[in-house]
């Protein structure tokens, strides 16, 4: 590690004012705090003695995500390897087919290294596109405004790869992140200064421009020609009788094996990043438990309102929580901290509100099956409302307390 | 009842005068600076909105609806083309009532609101209401509730982006997107956050 601090500074005089790359400043600055915390001290007080900083923050996030990510290839990999098996399809087309082959590795439904490297060759290009368009955008924005490079993109980057089915086109990957990263994050001046998580505009975007490769049956599983509903898409047409009859038990939708978008099957995953981001304080408790509790309390109301022709309505709280992308949602979306409310009854609320819209749009919204997506971006219009009306609150029985002390 | 809720939830949310038709577009980009305005701003439009469309619909009712008159013995009259006009003209009443009692009673608010108070008249959300009412043929009942709902629709739509722009204080938006811009903007990205309601079917 000495030895790249020592490269690293023997550069430096290229990339400061003066030196030939002088340009390239920002990416030196990347390269540089990815690797050691900046340099610089505060010369003027307050005084805040912390060894995290924004990118150890967000590096935070993304080594939480990481379960969730290793158990989505799997499944990714998983399903494609079991709808392979079920059309009799020997080998995967073209360079998936012929790095696997290079792995020495085949497509058995049951061996973990088949699924998770399948599933990998299919998030690795979307990812990489991701990095590459919306990277572009990041220093484009960083060069010409003059500031660095924001190290939320990483989180960003990830979060959005994970939450995109594995079939999509590349080319409407980046044409997503181009929309999350310049309209919903830059155009506002960047990481800290947006309202919409950029992650989730970018989806939301893709999701209403390209519905037919985003939403459907025939999307989910990497196998032409097969064509697998999302649990959410059976239960909203054929209720839970129909889940049952799919052979879809509570505990594949809890850990993950089920029919959906990338990363964000598996609620147990998502769980064990949710309690190292708790542990680490890096996310808001708070916002999840408001999101769940919303969830729950939507959930029980609509079980007892009951309904003769939307089977929805009998779907129970555990499976709201194990299907589609509601932990995905609630532990890395709805956290983030900068488009999430900011005062801590405000969290309560904004993750309530998020719970109950989830509940809502799924049960009530035929035109949806899946509702964290638009839930989240819904609470994130209102999130600085809640924080308005919290301090405006504070401000007024603080201001009463003091007449009292001071009469 | 069950139609008068839905009627209720769709003309707030579903059918967001602000968000799903872009309509008071004017007022609601310039009073949507501070919160405290925007709130009062949006208590006014409820108020109007509650107040008008019903009584348009009275009018309309039993003045210039075809065969309307026939309570006077002219059952072949048919004044509907003074539609425009005269629901202008109630709103304008009603507005002009509403800033004698805003300027006697919240001259904090009277002050705050300034032109935009009057200009609540020519407000596109306020008229459209109640064009919406005639086209959809509501009765009384309906178009007190359509009134109420839209008001709170589009006074919830307003009082989100003030509370966003203000947040958006901190923000370093480009030069040349700065002010109107990027709030056309912001409005673009709430509206697609309101595309959570569309399609629900009540």
């Amino acid at each position: 590690m000495l030895s790249l601090r020592r490269w690293l500074d023997r550069l430096e005089p290229l990339f400061t004012k003066g030196g030939r790359y002088e340009n390239l400043h920002i990416i030196y600055e990347m390269v540089d705090t990815i690797f050691y915390s900046p340099p610089d001290v505060t010369p003027t007080a307050p005084h805040l003695r912390d060894g995290i900083d924004l990118k150890r923050v967000m590096i935070y996030v993304v080594i939480a995500v990481m379960p969730a990510a290793l158990v989505g290839f799997w499944n990714t990999g998983y399903q494609a390897n079991l709808a392979m098996q079920d059309l009799g399809i020997a080998a995967a087309p073209g360079w998936r087919g012929e790095t696997l082959a290079l792995l020495g590795l085949g497509y058995d439904p049951a061996s973990l290294a088949d699924c998770l490297w399948h599933g990998f060759l299919y998030f690795l290009p979307i990812y990489v596109v991701t990095m590459v368009a919306g990277g572009v955008w990041e220093v484009l924005f960083a060069g010409v405004r003059n500031h660095e490079i924001n190290e939320g993109f990483f989180v960003t980057s990830m979060l959005y790869a994970l939450i995109l089915p594995p079939t999509i086109p590349l080319w409407q990957v980046a044409l997503g992140i181009s929309f999350g990263v310049v309209i919903a994050k830059e155009v506002f001046g960047g990481t800290g200064k947006n309202f919409l998580n950029p992650a989730l505009a970018g989806r939301a975007f893709l999701f209403f421009a390209y519905p037919a490769d985003l939403s459907g049956d025939a999307v989910w599983t990497a196998v032409d020609g097969f064509s697998g509903a999302t649990p959410l898409a059976v239960a909203a047409s054929s209720g839970m009788a129909g889940l049952e009859s799919a052979g879809i038990t509570l505990r594949d939708a809890f850990v993950g094996s089920i029919q959906g978008a990338i990363g964000s099957t598996s609620a147990l995953a998502c769980l064990l990043g949710a309690a190292f981001m708790i542990y680490t304080r890096v996310a808001s408790w708070r916002i999840m438990a408001g999101v769940f509790v919303g969830m729950v309390a939507t959930a029980l109301l609509l079980n007892a309102v009951g309904s003769d022709t939307n089977p929805m309505f009998a779907m129970n709280w555990q499976w709201h929580f194990a299907l589609g992308g509601f932990a995905f949602g609630m532990v890395f979306m709805a956290t983030d901290p900068v488009t999430a409310a900011m005062t801590n009854p405000g969290r309560w609320v904004f993750g309530a509100l998020i719970g109950v819209m989830t509940v809502l749009i799924r049960v009530v919204n035929p035109a949806y099956p899946e509702g964290i997506m638009l839930a989240i971006l819904f609470a994130n219009l209102f999130a600085p409302v809640f924080d308005h009306l919290v301090v405006q609150f504070n401000v007024r029985r603080r201001a009463r307390r003091f007449r009292q002390v001071s009469s | 009842m069950d139609d008068i809720i839905s009627l209720f939830v769709r003309s707030v949310f579903v059918e967001n005068l602000a968000l799903a038709f872009f309509l008071g577009m004017c007022t609601f980009l310039a009073v949507s600076k501070r919160v405290a305005t925007a709130f009062g701003l949006g208590i006014a439009v409820i108020v109007v909105m509650t107040v008008t469309v019903p009584v348009n619909n009275l009018l309309f009712k039993f003045l210039l609806d075809k065969g309307a008159l026939a309570w006077a013995g002219l059952p072949y009259v048919d004044m509907s083309f003074l539609g425009l006009i005269t629901y202008i003209g109630v709103i304008a009443a009603i507005v002009q009532v509403l800033e004698m009692v805003l300027d006697r009673y919240f001259p904090a608010l009277y002050n705050a609101l300034g032109i935009f108070l009057p200009l609540i008249t020519v407000n596109c959300a306020i008229l459209g209401a109640s064009l919406f009412m005639v086209e959809r043929s509501y009765n009384f009942t309906e178009s007190l509730v359509f009134g109420l709902g839209g008001g709170i629709g589009w006074a919830l739509a307003v009082i989100a982006l003030a509370g966003i722009r203000e947040k958006l204080k901190y923000s370093d938006v480009p030069e040349g997107l700065q002010g109107l811009g990027i709030t056309f903007i912001t409005v673009g990205l709430m509206s697609l956050g309101f595309m959570a309601f569309s399609g629900i079917q009540l």
